[in-house]
């Protein structure tokens, strides 16, 4: 529900880094999301479209996501698991006492960017 | 024309964080603790903040930014009736409040003038688990009727924890919650979180509550 909000942060980063790097157009943008992190990907699509529309340098750009699976380790029996959808308890020992690894990861990695011609002769 | 790819590894909320921490600064600065109270609609957040209001008066000055998505002053003229000043934020259909409307609060909030800062966030068990205040402990109420799934429904809410609430135990006897299920799904989130099972309406456990809000507005005076 946040996806607004959130977006709108992905654009500010992407523009910065680009700008700083004398971009003239940005193409790719590639984010990496945890599982745990709650956010729909269509939704942050679906805004970015609108938000970037005045933003030459963003306008276009194709967000690419990449999913990191929420791991969990048993502090009882240290067995590694992964949850499909919902919380679980130690699928080999049953036990409640888990530490969450991965999952809750939440940053743009990357971005893909066009200089002109002109800029690269400066 | 060419191209290449810029590395960036830049959290996506961290210009939210930045502000976060100045807003940390100005509540530790003032000596002022404050809290990130979150729930669902209805579970009883302005409840417990005027129960709270009654039980650490006249020991504690207390401050409320009343977070709500539409421009009612509801919630905020009950604290003001209780006599405590209170600041209202309209996040204009936001479904969270986060730093910056935070530091915009506190600009029509005197920090000198109070001990205890309570932040009364947009109803909603999702978004505001993101957002970073620059408060000190996230405390969240779950109250009985809502169900015993819910720390498996919105496990990113419970994560990020310092004290959770369970409110309504007067109701118990009437509805289905087991919890024993409920608190072993909050034990996989945060382990040995510190819970406090209150009703605001008979007042049971506000007694517990206010010691733990009393003990940290020492220490973050002595600070």
């Amino acid at each position: 529900m946040h996806e607004l909000a959130v977006t709108e942060s992905i654009l500010n980063i992407a523009e910065k880094h680009a700008v700083q790097a004398g971009a003239s157009k940005i193409t790719d943008i590639y984010i990496t999301l945890g599982q745990l992190s709650s956010i729909v990907d269509d939704s942050v699509q679906f805004y970015w479209d609108i938000i970037s529309a005045d933003k030459p340098i963003c306008q276009g750009a194709a967000l690419h996501f990449q999913r990191i699976p929420a791991r969990l380790v048993c502090l009882a029996c240290a067995h590694e698991y992964e949850i499909p959808t919902e919380l679980e308890p130690c699928p080999q020992c049953g036990s409640f006492q888990v530490k969450v690894l991965a999952g809750e990861e939440f940053w743009v990695d990357s971005i893909e960017i066009e200089k002109s011609d002109e800029e690269l002769a400066l | 024309m060419s191209t290449s790819r810029i590395t960036v590894v830049e959290k996506i909320l961290s210009a939210n964080d930045q502000v976060a921490e100045q807003n940390r600064a100005r509540f530790d600065q003032a000596g002022v603790f404050t809290i990130n109270l979150m729930a669902s609609p209805g579970a009883g957040k302005t409840s417990l903040i005027l129960e709270t209001i009654r039980a650490v008066v006249p020991d504690l000055r207390v401050g409320v930014i009343e977070g709500d998505t539409a421009p009612v002053t509801i919630d905020a003229d009950k604290i003001t009736e209780a006599g405590m000043p209170a600041v209202q934020i309209n996040t204009g259909g936001d479904c969270h409040l986060d730093a910056v409307m935070i530091s915009y609060g506190l600009q029509q909030l005197n920090l000198e003038e109070i001990d205890l800062l309570i932040v009364e966030n947009v109803g909603n068990l999702v978004c505001p688990a993101a957002f970073n205040l620059g408060t000190h402990a996230n405390v969240l109420i779950a109250s009985v009727p809502e169900g015993d799934d819910k720390p498996y429904k919105y496990p990113n809410i419970y994560r990020n924890l310092e004290v959770l609430i369970i409110n309504k135990t007067d109701l118990l006897p009437y509805v289905r919650f087991n919890m024993d299920y409920f608190r072993q799904g909050v034990e996989m989130l945060n382990p040995g979180l510190q819970t406090f099972p209150v009703s605001c309406t008979t007042g049971e456990g506000i007694e517990q509550w206010a010691a733990w809000l009393k003990s940290k507005v020492q220490n973050a005076k002595q600070k």
